[in-house]
């Protein structure tokens, strides 16, 4: 997992070259601001839009603070009162300890950091494959997964549930429900993630790997030290879509995880919520939330390019 | 496949079959090695190899489950028999009564959702774009922060804030403009909206970042051009913007149709499909029927709601192909 983080890190060599971009005019020019009622007017709009941003992104989050560290009384008799019926964030531990958060989130990390390992082996093995291997069955694979986008996700619940339950390919009944693969796998196939990989592999000179060919190189050493080491940027953001989409993920886990220590933290939560005490249950909801906003402001670039990337291959 | 590569490989296969050795086939032979050896030799089961972990991934949790799911449709399963039952599954489904119920409140939910849900991103990518350096950033972070919250957390927030209480929060903030509390989820003529104004919180921010890198690349001579015609922002934002990102908005409302129809934490979540039914929807059946074991039935209604999503793309991409060019 070291080398997810380290892929991390070198992504900030492409952050200085965009912040070169803000620079550049954009469609209101600065000789439409030197009339005073266009000024005034541009000037509210993006003001306002800017105090419902704050108040719309911002104030449910700081509500889920207070509240998670506010009595059941509290919550819901005064739920605009910040801590006038005291400040009690001892909540955070008693939901740590008393209703086995800590479990949950360690659960949470496994099935995220799992479903992230393997998402990144078949990413870039694939992606190798399709862009620079091009074996004669490529272009069909290529097509088949990208078929595999166009089609509503919807109509593999049903038949998902059942690979779980009889994986398809072995002999007899191996089932994976209920074990950690079943999440980890279904999790880390994603034509997505293939599919925008093999376009960065695309990105890179041809030659380079041609040269490599020349100078001996078998496939391995080419993939080694030439296509893990450029693709780092695109991989560091696949690995953070990745390990936050499975970690918000809630129905898919629900499903192939049915016993209760295995649980991760969006299930246990929506159990939480109608069973145990609200103030414990608002501090769990927090502890779910504060590690990917963490990793979100941590790495902002990458993850508002990888959401942008989305964008162009669905395009 | 070139036609000299199939006859290449047939007469490949010819070689191996000893039998068929003549004089020639056998010098042949001797010269280059049986194909299996060939295609190892060439780097074809290195290849192999390194394809396996994304065909095996594939084939098993993508392809296989897509053509499976079609396949159930028509059966019925218990786990352990199988047994094709044809259109039984369907004639069920559509039997259902809650099943026309579903299809209004999804109507309804997507129609609510588009129409709320689609020019507000827009309207937040125009407006952050204009901002200037840490400003923009600032307003990128607040725009995506919601959809980094786990969805369940945020429905469960939502579900605080619409408590059907005078002293709720929604219901405070409303009173202070002088209206009456409201039951949020609880009451038939707002559950909906409610539903709605959730989900457009939790996911406006991916389509914002999408908007806004798709308005990085427009050309900026294009409004200097204008500028000289005497055009104001209006007439900028109008006849250069808009059709600059014309691809780009016909793609994201493709996608956004495609995915306010399988909408389904947060009915399941904050109302369970009430008051009245009023919110049921149909991946909510779906969900039902799987839970009963129904597996046929959920996967008949789930094929039925695929087949009908992709007439409705395939729709919508013959009708808009005239503006997208």
């Amino acid at each position: 997992m070291t080398d997810v983080t380290t892929t991390l890190a070198s992504r900030r060599n492409a952050r200085k070259a965009k912040a070169a971009q803000a620079n550049e005019r954009t469609l209101i020019s600065s000789n439409d601001m030197r009339n005073p009622a266009i000024k005034l007017g541009v000037g509210s709009w993006k003001t306002i839009i800017i105090a419902a941003l704050t108040l719309v992104g911002l104030y449910p989050l700081f509500w889920l603070v207070v509240a998670a560290t506010s009595s059941t009384q509290d919550i819901l008799r005064d739920p605009l009162g910040v801590w006038r019926g005291g400040f009690q964030p001892e909540n955070i531990v008693n939901a740590w300890n008393r209703i086995q958060i800590d479990r949950y989130t360690g659960n949470t990390f496994i099935i995220a950091l799992g479903t992230t390992f393997f998402a990144l082996l078949i990413t870039i093995t694939g992606a190798y494959v399709l862009a620079v291997l091009k074996p004669r069955w490529g272009p069909f694979v290529d097509k088949a997964i990208m078929a595999t986008l166009f089609i509503p996700g919807i109509i593999s619940l049903v038949p998902l549930y059942l690979v779980i339950i009889d994986l398809p390919l072995t002999p007899g009944q191996v089932g994976i429900i209920d074990t950690w693969w079943a999440v980890w796998l279904p999790g880390a196939v994603s034509a997505f993630n293939v599919l925008i990989t093999k376009q960065y592999i695309n990105s890179i000179p041809h030659e380079l790997f041609e040269a490599a060919k020349i100078d001996g190189a078998g496939p391995f050493r080419v993939f080694w030290h030439i296509v893990l080491p450029l693709t780092r940027p695109i991989l560091g953001v696949i690995a953070l879509l990745t390990f936050i989409a499975s970690w918000r993920d809630f129905l898919w886990p629900m499903l192939a995880l049915p016993s209760a220590e295995r649980r991760p933290l969006s299930v246990a939560i929506s159990l939480a919520e109608r069973t145990t005490d609200l103030s414990l249950a608002m501090a769990a909801m927090l502890i779910a939330t504060v590690i990917p906003i963490a990793l979100f402001l941590i790495f902002q670039k990458q993850f508002l390019s990888g959401a942008s990337a989305a964008g162009s291959v669905k395009g | 496949m070139p036609a000299s590569q199939v006859d290449e490989r047939v007469s490949a296969s010819l070689a191996g079959e000893p039998t068929t050795a003549s004089h020639a086939d056998a010098a042949r032979r001797s010269a280059r090695p049986a194909w299996p050896v060939r295609w190892i030799k060439g780097g074809g089961l290195t290849t192999l190899l390194f394809g396996l972990p994304m065909l095996l991934g594939f084939t098993i949790f993508g392809w296989w489950p897509i053509v499976n799911g079609v396949l159930i449709a028509f059966q019925r399963t218990n786990l352990i028999d199988t047994h094709w039952v044809w259109l039984d599954n369907f004639r069920d489904v559509l039997a259902d009564p809650l099943l026309w119920q579903a299809v209004r409140n999804t109507g309804l939910y997507a129609f609510l959702a588009i129409l709320i849900g689609f020019p507000i991103p827009l309207i937040l990518a125009a407006t952050i774009s204009e901002l200037r350096g840490r400003w923009r950033q600032i307003g990128s972070v607040l725009a995506f922060l919601p959809t980094v919250i786990p969805p369940v957390v945020s429905i469960l927030l939502w579900r605080r804030f619409y408590s059907p209480e005078p002293w709720g929060l929604i219901n405070t903030i409303i009173g202070w403009f002088g209206m009456d509390p409201v039951g949020w989820l609880q009451d038939p003529r707002f559950s909906m909206l409610a539903l709605v104004i959730a989900a457009i919180w939790a996911g406006t921010g991916t389509t914002v970042i999408i908007y806004l890198a798709a308005m990085v690349t427009i050309d900026r001579s294009l409004y200097d051009a204008a500028e000289v015609d005497g055009s104001g922002i209006f007439r900028k934002i109008w006849h250069i913007m808009l059709p600059q990102l014309r691809g780009t908005i016909l793609v994201m409302l493709l996608l956004q149709i495609i995915g306010v129809f399988q909408v389904f934490t947060e009915p399941f979540l904050l109302t369970d499909g009430g008051p009245q039914h009023r919110t049921v929807t149909l991946l909510m059946l779906v969900f039902r029927r799987f839970m009963r074991g129904d597996y046929g039935g959920a996967a008949a209604l789930s094929v039925m709601l695929a087949v009908v999503l992709a007439l409705l793309s395939w729709l919508y991409l013959a009708v808009t192909k005239r503006w997208s060019k």
